[in-house]
């Protein structure tokens, strides 16, 4: 089954001077259903650009973006989206944030309330349902983002550096707990980083992606998310991998840099 | 306690007032004591006075404050959300910013004549444009994500305008509703000065005027303190309203 088909896409931005910016270059990439993904690349090479326009809120401009649900002509509830800097309604609770999408869906009442309730519970922010946004710390926010998101049930799940803000000890426990909602929920995501370990670590496939135009480079499949091992980063293969998409990643850097 | 000896400075300024008068240092003539002046004030509540004309002002204040809080809201959301409206209004706003709206004063007077009609426009026209910029500001700062947010989970366009920007932009839009309380105080009092038949404007003009100066005094005091009044229980009602805000 098809989770993303990403067909001939560019993009582009104008420049103050007149000359456009080439931000995305002839890009075809297919997601299968329920893979994780990983958009891999320095930054300015385009990889947000591609999940804003499957996310559907930039226009596209070249190319097609089709889902199981059809061509991509803007943003939809069937694909939700969890941003680096949260996002979070800051006026309203936790609960009215994670209701909030159940109501525009239509489940009102308790029964929006006890959805809600569960994906609080799953992304372990029990007894926070009444405090705002600014009462919480980073990775706390970060959940309740992310609960809001999954309240849905998006077929697709589109993460822009989700973890980016959080520090060391925190993302890890999010990638953690990201792969295991991931493995009961069973959704396509695709997850945007620079952070080559991260991307190891979580995706079936990495897409490594090189800057100005930014074009898909490689493309890699792992398996450690698939592992039960509480240790993967300590493992040698792991290690090798990481080293191995590094490398990718930094020739991608060095031809950007004209060496 | 804390919060009466944070004014504790002006009871300060009321001694030296005070002493300053009794001490013949400046003729009680020009500057009537402080007791003088609440004296004064006293019997101007008691006599009705008082009552009558700030009545009469603050409704005329009111209204044109209430009529530019939604044509200034209306128009400001116009111009951040629809780019013809902005091309139309931006110039006008960009033009009229500047112009001290108390220049006006002799014109309207030509216009609309001493009626009511002259003052609440005036009001109007000092608060519309703190309103309007404001708004448009507030409007345009929401961070874009929220929006993009609000439109994954469902929400339409329409329901991301009521839904996500207003609320989002709440703390701008009550800091300019605050400006513009001060606007209204400041056009009712100079319009009442120039072009009116009674009003607490006109009652500081007639008693200048008639060299009263106690009473004078007195009628200035009242509009501070409703003008401070005014500001700290709109500040009360803005920290109900963000209470969200860490």
């Amino acid at each position: 089954m098809i989770g993303i088909e990403i067909e001939a896409v560019s993009h582009g931005y104008r420049a103050r001077a007149g000359a456009g910016m080439v931000a995305l270059d002839n890009i075809n990439l297919s997601i299968p259903a329920n893979q994780f993904h990983a958009l891999l690349g320095p930054s300015g090479c385009g990889k947000s650009t591609l999940l804003f326009l499957i996310g559907g809120f930039q226009t596209l401009q070249q190319g097609r973006i089709r889902t199981a649900r059809g061509a991509v002509t803007g943003p939809g509830p069937d694909r939700g989206i969890v941003f680096q800097n949260f996002a979070l309604f800051p006026w309203k609770t936790v609960m009215e944030n994670v209701r909030y999408g159940l109501e525009k869906k239509g489940v009102r009442g308790a029964e929006a309330e006890q959805r809600a309730k569960h994906f609080i519970d799953l992304v372990h922010l029990t007894g926070f349902e009444r405090s705002y946004p600014s009462q919480l710390s980073g990775g706390m926010q970060q959940r309740a983002a992310i609960a809001r998101t999954l309240a849905i049930d998006p077929d697709i799940l589109l993460m822009d550096e989700p973890f980016g803000a959080l520090d060391a000890q925190t993302r890890r426990i999010m990638q953690e707990e990201l792969l295991s909602i991931w493995r009961a929920t069973q959704k396509t995501v695709v997850f945007v980083t620079h952070d080559v370990a991260e991307a190891v670590f979580l995706a079936d496939e990495i897409s490594v992606m090189s800057a100005r135009p930014g074009r898909i480079s490689r493309r890699v499949q792992a398996d450690f998310n698939r592992s039960s091992d509480k240790n993967v980063h300590k493992r040698a293969d792991f290690a090798e991998m990481v080293e191995t998409v590094w490398e990718m990643v930094r020739s991608e850097v060095d031809e950007a840099r004209g060496h | 306690m804390r919060a009466l000896l944070a004014y504790l400075p002006l009871a300060i300024v009321a001694l030296l007032w005070e002493a300053t008068s009794r001490l013949g240092l400046i003729s009680a003539h020009v500057l009537p004591s402080f007791s003088a002046v609440i004296e004064a004030l006293w019997q101007l509540a008691r006599g009705g006075d008082l009552l009558a004309n700030g009545e009469a002002s603050l409704g005329r204040s009111l209204l044109g404050f209430g009529l530019a809080l939604a044509c200034g809201t209306a128009l400001g959301a116009g111009m951040a959300l629809v780019p013809w409206v902005r091309s139309a209004v931006d110039p006008i706003v960009q033009i009229f910013y500047p112009l001290p709206k108390s220049a006006l004063i002799p014109l309207v007077l030509v216009w609309f004549g001493i009626g009511d009609a002259s003052k609440v426009f005036l009001v109007f026209l000092g608060c519309l444009l703190p309103m309007i910029l404001s708004t448009y500001n507030g409007l345009r700062g929401v961070d874009p994500l929220l929006g993009w947010s609000a439109r994954s989970l469902g929400a339409s366009r329409l329901e991301v305008i009521a839904e996500v920007l207003f609320p989002a932009a709440l703390p701008q839009l009550l800091t300019g509703v605050r400006t513009t309380i001060a606007f209204m105080f400041l056009l009712m009092v100079a319009s009442e000065l120039v072009i009116a038949s009674n009003g607490l404007g006109f009652m500081i003009g007639s008693f200048g005027d008639q060299g009263s100066y106690a009473e004078m005094f007195a009628v200035i005091l009242l509009v501070t303190a409703l003008g401070f009044l005014a500001d700290r229980g709109f500040l009360l009602l803005s920290d109900r309203l963000l209470r969200w805000r860490a």
